[in-house]
């Protein structure tokens, strides 16, 4: 093994260099070359024609909007739009390719350059999607072999290639970041972004080396993990793999991986064909794509505002913790939501902060896997004045929680859940102080531990308080009255 | 009514004189004739309308039956541009091209014999049988729009459409001595032909006048919103009038028409015999040079054969045409497929294509070929200065016999040593018979500018009225 | 310039073109082939450093297309021409057998 390469047995940490490519589906109305409308799951070949079939004498004519998309794109990553850019073939045959080519862009893509977050981008480029194959095994055997049949429905989707430069160091900051890029495509509005529907589909480039040196170790491609949760997984089990391999002395081979979620395997995609050989030509039957300064404007003014700047703002105008403008820039359903609900007139006043944490925490775990809150019963106004009331200790964060319960079941006025329920928080010192007596004299045995010095004996007796109170006393003024009456 | 040129019969039908039904049932006889002569006859016809056809239609060219060449994709029709893997396919829709021609009133006749995919200067390498020249049977009729140029010549179809990729309208046309004109790249949508060499193909007529192709080209250009790279000529396409040349400025290239071309003797006899025609109405004759030209047809050989290459991976028996049965797996199924399906020509050049775009010999191969033809449109921009049309004779020889150069491959391809120079530069360029040579007929080849159509209609016009050259000793 | 063109080249370039060859037809591709790039090879000696290649003669750039969606074929029509078809697909021989 060579100085340069990552060596098995140094002492020194090995560190993980991971790169993304992206193959984002577009949200056009119709495909990237042909006038067929995209499909969602319509029955197989129903949305074909002679040119996304590949049929003999049949021409490309590139979609405008998917360019006008990849500007956009190309605009939310700082990237460098070429001002003249070409498509090209890239050959090969595969029964869900029709014409044997796939129209791709090579060396003159539609976007150079740029960043997202700490990531810098390569490049952005359009491309044509590949039909989809169904493999219909041995029950429709050609000939003694397994069969598939060709579905060409989803074959000519418009496609955005981003591709990143091996910026990332774990598969944390891999998942973390690819969740950045869903959430920016999706502001723009470019893209449904939906990985288990496939209109997000990510692989990775994976090398190690020596933390804290230049130099490249041998990288693998693991292709297509369809979650977060498995990119994370599938790349984590890739850096093990790496790792065993290095120190235990061995040799990597640069290959195309496969991650298996169900069992964790990681097998090796190379079958007897050769190496690829993709014999690249400028595409004839396409002109290179100008970009003019009208197509430049149409894409500026069509941008929204970007996670990244949504973020910041936050935190500047509303004084939001980073942690909690994050989470709502980078889920832009619940930044929505919480724009609403600051909006929304709330008397008491919802203190920003305050409702940023009940809607990145308490409503987001509450909505059912899958629902975003604006699909809820919960309006943004039903919250704020819920926040409002627990903000000025109106209702106890506990009655609070019960009141948000019953706005995802049934919606309403949190003041009349309140009111109807009597929830309203015992405002009266005295009445709370004689119900921490009769738990505190119920439960001798902890009050006595507690007076011990043992903190943790308090639970079972604010727990008492609070089925005494159905939860509508104030937790922290609760522990107070308990600790002031045991005297300690 | 046989007689009648393309713009006769619309006349005409159009004033009466002549039934349109009368006029298709005559020439559609004659077709199936030919047709069902198969090798015996010219083997001009790949398919035939059936009887009855040729109703009743409106438009310039009204009730005008039309040939047009295999490769045009016909809705319902047989388009199997000449190859055994499209046998019996019919496409689902209509060539822009074909569709103009039949908006604008013309009836589909027939389909017409071609070189399998349009690779070849023959017509030998078609797998329905080799077309024979009405001129004299043993010899070819030129390629790959052999059985349009045949068809036309020999009175089977009043005219026909082809597409030339490096010559194969211009140079059947030479060879069956009527008209052929390759249009400027662009200028008649490609959408529905079966492609080639996408940045070389070009559909245009082949007529048995000037005038005819004049009319024809006037149906079918201009923009398709189905082909990206078809555009809009800056004006109408004129019929032409022009008796004279006075003023014009024709220039000749050394490199094609003179000693180191390679030009027979006959043929250069009858082209120098219409430079001096030409002189005669009126043009001046210049030198010109067009330094690259002899290095065109080595350019071509690698662009074509690699666009061919990546153009013909679409036929690996999964969505139409043939398929090799009993295939044990999916690279059994694509490899035999092939190899049965493809004629030895399109083997050649599908290998030829993909070695010169395989991984290490792309720069050597087609990234030198892109600059020879970037040097070959220098050349031509720069006669263009200096004069206004250039004169070349289209085809070195006369038809040749059949079966003569079926054996050497480098020989068949300098058929196209006058007319390759033309499509790289994506230039219009038209051939009208110029006289005989042993009783064969001699193209003369007149090309200009890109957009120049009028003007070069204009000039093969006056030459035409000229060189009166009679093809009647063709007809069937 | 390559001049002479190997059997294994004819070979490695008939399966990246999906052509099968038979024994009796790789030798004489082979020489057909050299030939002609024997042939091609005086455009080697050009002088073309400084010359742009030509991809397209049309000096335009490309015609876009309204993103607005066209009638797609009924199914029958897609599949008609088909070798073989299977539940409203293409069939074929998988590619992972
Ligand atoms: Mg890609
Ligand atoms: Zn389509």
């Amino acid at each position: 093994m060579s100085e340069d390469r990552v060596s098995p047995g140094a002492q020194g940490e090995l560190e993980a260099v991971i790169g993304l490519e992206i193959h984002v589906q577009l949200a056009t109305a119709t495909k990237m070359f042909c006038g067929c409308a995209l499909s969602f799951g319509e029955p197989p070949n129903t949305h074909t024609c002679p040119v996304c079939l590949g049929l003999p004498g049949s021409l490309p004519v590139a979609n405008a909007r998917a360019i006008h998309f990849g500007l956009m794109i190309g605009l939310a990553l700082g990237s460098e739009l070429a001002p003249r850019s070409i498509f090209h073939r890239k050959n090969y045959f595969y029964p869900d390719l029709p014409k044997g080519y796939q129209i791709s862009q090579y060396d003159e893509p539609l976007c150079r350059g740029g960043s997202l977050g700490e990531v810098r981008i390569h490049r952005v480029h359009l491309e044509e999607d590949a039909a989809k194959l169904i493999h219909v095994g041995a029950s429709g055997r050609i000939h003694g072999s397994d069969a598939s049949i060709v579905d060409f429905n989803r074959g000519g989707t418009p496609l955005a290639e981003i591709v990143t430069e091996p910026d990332l160091r774990s598969p944390e900051q891999a998942g973390e970041w690819l969740r950045l890029l869903r959430s920016t495509l999706r502001s723009l509005g470019v893209s449904d972004v939906n990985m288990e529907e496939g209109s997000l589909r990510c692989d990775a480039n994976i090398s190690l080396r020596a933390a804290g040196t230049e130099a490249l170790g041998v990288k693998t491609e693991l292709k297509n993990m369809n979650s977060f949760r498995f990119i994370e997984r599938g790349i984590r089990a890739e850096v093990a793999r790496q790792q065993k391999l290095l120190q235990g002395g061995q040799e990597l081979v640069q290959e195309t991986l496969h991650f298996d979620p169900g069992s964790g395997a990681i097998t090796s995609l190379r079958s007897k064909e050769e190496a690829h050989d993709y014999r690249y030509f400028p595409e004839p039957d396409l002109l290179p794509v100008s970009i003019d300064e009208d197509m430049l404007a149409a894409a500026r003014a069509a941008m929204s505002e970007l996670p990244a700047e949504r973020s910041e703002r936050l935190q500047r105008e509303l004084s939001l913790s980073g942690e909690s403008a994050r989470s709502l820039a980078f889920r832009a359903e619940l930044g929505d939501f919480f724009e609403a609900a600051v909006a929304a007139p709330a008397e008491p006043a919802a203190p920003a902060q305050a409702l940023a944490n009940w809607v990145t925490g308490e409503l987001a775990a509450r909505l059912p896997e899958g629902q975003e809150p604006r699909d809820s019963r919960v309006s943004p106004a039903a919250l704020a004045a819920l926040v409002g009331l627990v903000a000025a200790k109106r209702v106890s964060v506990g009655a609070g929680r019960q009141v948000l319960e019953r706005l995802i079941a049934e919606g309403g006025d949190p003041q009349a859940i309140v009111a109807a329920e009597g929830l309203e928080a015992l405002d009266d010192g005295d009445e709370l102080a004689a119900i921490v007596a009769a738990a505190l004299a119920a439960n001798s045995d902890a009050a006595e531990r507690v007076r011990q010095g043992n903190a943790k004996a308090i639970g079972p007796i604010v727990g008492q308080v609070m089925r005494d109170t159905k939860g509508r006393a104030d937790g922290t003024e609760v522990s107070r009255l308990i600790h002031e009456q045991l005297g300690v | 009514m046989l007689e009648l040129t393309a713009f006769q019969a619309a006349a005409a039908v159009a004033d009466g004189s002549l039934s349109a039904a009368e006029l298709f049932a005559a020439y559609r006889e004659r077709a199936a004739a030919d047709r069902a002569a198969g090798e015996e006859g010219l083997n001009c016809f790949t398919w035939v309308a059936p009887e009855g056809g040729g109703e009743p239609t409106s438009g310039p060219v009204a009730g005008v039956p039309l040939a047009v060449k295999d490769l045009f994709c016909t809705a319902g029709v047989p388009s199997q541009s000449g190859s055994r893997i499209l046998e019996g396919y019919e496409p689902p829709y209509t060539a822009t091209a074909v569709e103009r021609m039949t908006a604008a009133g013309a009836s589909l006749l027939a389909k017409t014999n071609q070189d399998e995919f349009a690779m070849g200067s023959s017509n030998e390498n078609s797998a329905y049988g080799p077309v024979r020249n009405p001129w004299r049977r043993s010899r070819v009729p030129g390629g790959s729009s052999g059985g349009s140029a045949a068809a036309v010549a020999a009175g089977l179809a009043p005219w026909a459409l082809g597409t030339d990729t490096g010559g194969s309208i211009r140079q059947p046309a030479a060879l069956c001595g009527i008209v052929g004109l390759k249009p400027t790249y662009g200028a008649v949508s490609r959408y529905g032909m079966i492609a080639f060499a996408s940045s070389l193909d070009q559909a245009g007529p082949l007529t048995r006048d000037v005038r005819d192709a004049a009319l024809a080209l006037a149906q079918m250009v201009g923009r398709d919103p189905c082909d990206a790279t078809s555009l809009e000529l800056p004006g109408a396409v004129a019929l032409p009038s022009a008796e004279r040349l006075d003023g014009v400025r024709l220039g000749v290239p050394e490199e094609l028409a003179g000693a180191a071309a390679g030009i027979e003797a006959g043929v250069q006899e009858a082209f120098q015999t219409a430079l001096a025609r030409a002189e005669a109405l009126g043009a001046q004759l210049h030198d010109v040079r067009l330094p690259h030209a002899p290095h065109a047809l080595s350019a071509y050989y690698v662009l074509a054969p690699a666009e061919a290459s990546s153009n013909l991976a679409r036929f690996d028996g999964v969505r139409y045409g043939t398929r090799a049965p009993d295939a044990g797996d999916l690279l059994e199924m694509y490899t035999r497929t092939r190899h049965d399906g493809f004629g030895a020509e399109v083997k050649r050049r599908i290998m030829l294509g993909t070695y010169a775009l395989s991984s290490g010999y792309y720069d050597a191969y087609y990234g030198r070929a892109q600059r020879v033809r970037t040097k070959i449109a220098e050349d031509f921009a720069a006669a263009f200065d200096d004069v206004d049309l250039i004169l070349t004779p289209t085809a070195p020889t006369v038809a040749f016999e059949l079966g003569e150069k079926t054996d050497d491959p480098l020989a068949m391809y300098l058929s196209d040593f006058c007319t390759v120079p033309m499509s790289l530069a994506g230039i219009p360029a038209i051939s009208i018979p110029c006289g005989l040579s042993d009783g064969l007929p001699v193209g003369l080849q007149i090309a200009g500018p890109a957009f120049s159509e009028n003007r070069l209609l204009d000039a093969a016009h006056a030459l035409e009225l000229a060189l009166a050259f009679d093809g009647s000793a063709a007809r069937v | 310039m390559a001049a002479m063109i190997t059997d294994d080249e004819v070979l490695h370039v008939a399966r990246l073109a999906r052509l099968a060859l038979s024994e009796g037809e790789i030798a004489p591709m082979a020489r057909e082939l050299s030939a002609v790039l024997d042939h091609i090879a005086t455009i080697a000696e050009l002088e073309l450093d400084d010359v742009a290649p030509t991809s397209h003669v049309v000096d335009l750039s490309g015609a876009l297309r309204a993103d607005v969606p066209r009638p797609s074929l009924p199914r029958e029509t897609a599949l008609a021409q088909a070798p073989a078809v299977a539940d409203g697909g293409f069939l074929v021989p998988s590619p992972q057998a």
